[in-house]
């Protein structure tokens, strides 16, 4: 089976502007892949071209095998879609908007059960004005559903929601993972990419700066797991003297990374023998996030080029 | 184009909008305020307009048969009112006529039936109001016409044109009559209008357009429902107002079947426009704007609220060129003069071939996505 989403080359111009600016990426059939960057990286140009809501300028696209842009009639009825912030007629309730989607896809639903999917049955009749935000994005998340499609578009689907709410659409999220459905995501929240996602790329200045599983990201960009243990400065000082490992200090926090697991015995064993006060031992490992204010922090000093970009 | 997609659509947008109470006074409750407040205002000024004559010819037959003359036109009903100033001079008269609120007068002179035996002249004095524009022009053209009978009569003259005259209705028409069709009209007009610009762009603020797009729904089924929802709204206006019109203000427009391509073409029309007019501005605001710009003077010179026959002759050359003349001169031929001549043809193909235009054009410039 070929990949759900595949873009090689993608560019989109705004006149000088380029938002996106070649970037090649692949999601097979059943993943959850997200999509990330910081604000303006390129990320929605990207999705709405994927979703066949805007005429790319440059490269290819292809999701289930159609051109978004020249198929989308055929591709829409195969795809579901929720946008940033889902709005929709004012004085219509949920269950009449599946009903109304259930008609156009000319689906049957069972509109009991999708609402209850995605937690909104309590208030499958209330209008749609007076649904709180969360409440909104559910439904969006419902409509999305009503056609059964083979890959969702969530356009960061949890932004400002409260944890609860959010859960809940992490709950479908895993709910459509489980049925083979594949699932693209955007979202600002690294630990929900890192949560869900079998799958990453990270986008920033119209480039793809990092890509693949988040575990082997952190491996690759992050930094080597650390002791951390409260102390004071003295207390780093001999430890850097005793030990042949990079030590950090900083405000009564001390960091010593480690290359293996007999390293912390060794750690253990040069506090005690320094003497001297400590306390709050743990380990400590970089997250998604960590990796990616490191990555974009090195591309805008330069430091760092676009993943393929010599 | 899918019924079963418009039929979805158009109960959507119906249960949307009865559900909005906004929407529904405007639609259906403001419609027939309008045609109780003019209904009330000028339902007392119908009928044929009343002259008061003040005769100072001492009742002579010549002047008694003038008067009477003038009162079998059926245009106007002579009131003889004692003399107010006791001689030729007439400035009385028309300070008696102001104090009484009347708005035409008549003074027939001193003399006024031996000049017309001897064959001097002698002026006839016609007071009118710029006020009451239509009831001084009934008035002058009432005694003018008797006045060249009596002319012709006194020279022996054997009349060489003559005109018979053909009532397009079974009676004399009132404001009313004329009201109530104008004001059909301004619905069909501003009810679509103000929707379909203000959805256009609010629908696009709020990316709406953009969730429909994702579904197999299309623009023309989607225009269309939205169509078909304001032809029914119009139908529904049309006939409360109608119904007030006729009941509580006795108003003469009997409903023909004839009048229908009119309730169903009005709201085609000013539905796509409203598309055309939302699709092109660039945020709500200026949305706002360019419906205002289209919407008043149609509103105000298509024939609403006077007959546009009415008009300075300019103003009737700008009316033929607005699209809701012709819908309200083919209501008025369809339910107030029952004509379905040239008149009523013309009107019907002019409105469908903008319909044609406006829907093609309506689905051509509203984007659902970045085209």
């Amino acid at each position: 089976m070929g990949d759900a989403v595949r873009v090689q080359g993608l560019t989109k111009s705004y006149g000088e502007l380029n938002a996106v600016g070649g970037i090649d990426f692949s999601v097979p059939p059943g993943r959850v892949f997200a999509f990330l960057g910081p604000n303006g990286a390129g990320k929605t140009t990207t999705v709405e071209i994927l979703e066949g809501l805007r005429k790319r300028t440059k490269g290819e696209v292809e999701v289930l095998g159609l051109d978004p842009w020249t198929q989308g009639r055929a591709l829409h009825h195969r795809i579901g879609v929720i946008p940033q912030e889902f709005r929709f007629f004012d004085k219509i309730t949920p269950a009449e908007s599946v009903q109304y989607y259930a008609r156009l896809f000319e689906k049957p639903a069972d509109v009991e059960a999708l609402l209850a999917r995605v937690e909104l049955s309590d208030k499958a009749n209330a209008r749609f004005d007076t649904l709180s935000g969360g409440q909104k994005q559910k439904l969006g998340l419902a409509l999305a559903l009503v056609n059964d499609p083979e890959v969702c578009f969530l356009d960061e689907p949890t932004t400002g929601l409260d944890p609860h709410a959010r859960r809940a659409i992490w709950e479908v999220i895993r709910m459509l993972k489980a049925d083979h459905r594949t699932v693209f995501l955007t979202t600002h929240y690294l630990e929900e990419a890192q949560l869900l996602a079998d799958q990453v790329a990270i986008i920033h200045q119209g480039r793809i700066i990092a890509s693949g599983p988040p575990d082997a990201i952190i491996r690759q960009y992050g930094r080597r797991e650390r002791l951390v243990v409260q102390g004071s400065s003295a207390l780093a000082e001999k430890l850097r003297a005793s030990l042949d490992l990079p030590v950090r200090a900083q405000d009564g926090r001390i960091e010593i990374a480690f290359r293996e697991k007999a390293d912390i015995f060794r750690v253990l064993d040069a506090i005690e023998k320094s003497g001297l006060p400590w306390s709050g031992f743990a380990t400590q490992s970089d997250t998604l996030e960590d990796v990616f204010v490191s990555l974009v922090g090195k591309m805008d000093e330069g430091v760092l080029k676009p993943a393929g970009v010599a | 184009m899918n019924p079963k997609r418009i039929s979805a659509d158009f109960q959507v947008f119906a249960k949307n909008y009865v559900r909005n109470p906004v929407a529904l006074f405007f639609s259906l409750i403001f419609p027939l305020i309008l045609i109780g407040m003019f209904g009330f205002i000028f339902s007392g000024s119908s009928g044929p307009v009343t002259v008061y004559t003040e005769n100072l010819d001492h009742n002579s037959n010549v002047s008694r048969a003038f008067l009477s003359a003038l009162n079998t036109s059926n245009a106007v009903r002579i009131s003889v009112v004692p003399p107010v100033t006791g001689g030729n001079g007439t400035a009385a008269f028309g300070s008696w006529l102001a104090s009484n609120g009347d708005t035409v007068g008549l003074v027939i002179p001193d003399g006024f039936a031996r000049a017309y035996q001897t064959g001097n002249s002698t002026t006839l004095t016609v007071y009118t109001d710029p006020q009451d524009a239509s009831g001084s022009g009934i008035a002058l053209g009432a005694v003018s016409g008797v006045a060249n009978g009596f002319n012709l009569q006194a020279a022996h003259g054997r009349p060489i044109v003559t005109a018979t005259t053909a009532n397009v209705g079974s009676q004399v028409f009132k404001y009313i009559d004329y009201l109530v069709p104008g004001l059909i009209g301004f619905t069909i007009l501003t009810s679509p209008m103000f929707a379909m610009v203000d959805i256009s762009s609010s629908y696009r603020k709020d990316h709406i357009f953009r969730e429909l797009s994702l579904t197999p729904l299309t623009k023309g089924e989607w225009l269309t429902a939205k169509i078909l929802w304001y032809i029914l709204l119009t139908i529904v206006t049309a006939l409360l107002m109608l119904a007030v019109g006729t009941l509580a203000f006795g108003a003469h427009v009997g409903l023909t079947v004839e009048v229908l391509p009119f309730f169903i073409l009005g709201p085609f029309f000013f539905v796509s426009l409203g598309m055309i007019a939302g699709s092109v501005a660039k945020t709500p605001e200026s949305a706002a704007v360019i419906g205002n710009v289209v919407t008043f003077p149609m509103m105000f010179l298509s024939g609403t609220f006077f007959p546009v026959s009415g008009f300075p002759p300019f103003l009737q050359t700008i009316a033929h060129a607005l699209p809701l003349y012709y819908v309200i001169d083919g209501m008025n031929q369809a339910i107030l003069f029952h004509n379905y001549g040239a008149t009523f043809v013309a009107d019907l193909l002019v409105i469908l071939a903008l319909c044609i235009v406006a829907f093609v054009g309506a689905i051509l410039l509203f984007k659902w996505r970045d085209e």
